[in-house]
């Protein structure tokens, strides 16, 4: 198979476009998308401060070294769930990220500040880890973001992470949820940060291949308690229909990004919004979920952060 | 060859095209990229008898 572009052999084959690129040529491919993905949806201004919430995965370090690489400045968070070695893990090919880039990186130690790691957290509240994890990570990325003058939180959720999102929305028929995803989530002044998903429209197959190409050093293993997640049985089903049908996960988030805009005004969960009184953060009571855990579990401390750079 | 796949390592004799050797281990080209030696490959490359080969699963997040 040859490169379309230079006619040397070719390195990825994308059956979603029926072409097939070199190295050289597919780098360039993914980050004129990215590129036009940032402009189209007018992610990020000239103004802006960007940070980029890393995980060690090969989505969030790819995106932190490709929006740097072409020409976004951008910090990195990292909220270490305090999960025995493989939050470590993570830690460590962050800070040869941040080395690389020399960029600073957040870092907030679940552990520290709880008094435990986010399995016992889980168990103690009654929920499921990776909700307990979500409420977490999303009110820590938050906190960072406000407190430290960023303007917008990247997130490296990709095209496949957001189609099985949305089929799942679709099979049971999450009303409350399947309108509000989006590439750029809005803010809330002095409150919410505005979120961007620049990879969007970015295959996970496409960001292991940059990912691979660049030399990008991630975590490979799972985390321990994604193993059983419904995402990845979704992502099983959407890769078998893509397997004979090339193309078809693009045009379902595409197709979805097009109804979005006619249905996306609609609220659908008719719950007043409210701010949390003890921190400003957004609830529907008086007092945010992280508030009440730090209430449960905290030290009584603020919310500190380590900074590596 | 010597092939890495996810903790495991498979060995085979005969040069074979990236896309058997996919098949042969039951997988997808959706889900895994094919590597050799060190470089990424598409699935009609042939790799050959001493290539040191690596599957990279693509497939992440719960």
């Amino acid at each position: 198979m040859k490169c379309r572009v230079c006619g040397k052999p070719a390195s990825i084959n994308l059956r979603s476009y029926k072409t097939a690129l070199c190295e050289e040529d597919f780098i360039a491919f993914l980050e004129k998308r990215v590129s036009n993905t940032i402009k189209k949806y007018r992610l990020m201004e000239e103004a802006d401060r960007p940070v980029v919430a890393v995980s060690g995965g090969k989505d969030s370090l790819s995106l932190w070294y490709m929006i740097n690489r072409i020409g976004y400045a951008a910090d990195g968070i990292y909220v270490d769930l305090g999960i025995e070695g493989y939050s470590g893990r993570s830690l460590g090919k962050i800070r040869q990220m941040a080395d690389i880039l020399r960029r600073k990186v957040y870092i907030f130690h679940v552990q520290e500040a709880l008094q435990r790691g986010i399995d016992g957290i889980a168990k103690a509240i009654r929920r499921p880890t990776c909700s307990a994890c979500g409420t977490i990570k999303r009110y820590i990325m938050n906190r960072i973001c406000i407190d430290k003058g960023y303007t917008l939180l990247a997130t490296g959720h990709n095209l496949d992470d957001e189609a099985s999102a949305l089929f799942g929305n679709i099979l049971y028929w999450k009303k409350e949820y399947l309108w509000k995803k989006n590439v750029l989530l809005e803010g809330k002044e002095d409150h919410l940060v505005k979120k961007i998903k620049p990879f969007f429209l970015c295959s996970e197959r496409e960001i292991a291949a940059y990912a691979i190409m660049k030399g990008i050093d991630y975590i490979y293993e799972e985390c321990p308690f994604s193993k059983d997640a419904k995402t990845l049985t979704y992502k099983g089903i959407l890769n078998g229909i893509e397997e004979s049908s090339p193309g078809t996960k693009i045009m379902f988030v595409k197709g979805y990004l097009n109804m979005v805009k006619e249905k996306g005004g609609e609220k659908e969960d008719g719950r007043e919004g409210r701010y949390c009184l003890q921190c400003g953060y957004p609830t529907f009571s008086d007092k945010c979920s992280f508030c009440r855990l730090l209430d449960r579990f905290g030290t009584g401390c603020a919310v500190e952060f380590d900074q590596y750079d | 060859m010597r092939v890495e796949c996810e903790g495991n390592t498979y060995e085979f004799e005969r040069p074979m095209l990236a896309s058997k050797l996919l098949e042969q281990l039951s997988l997808s080209r959706e889900t895994h990229l094919v590597v050799v030696n060190s470089k990424l490959v598409t699935e009609d490359h042939k790799i050959e008898k001493d290539d040191e080969v690596k599957l990279v699963r693509v497939v992440s997040g719960g």
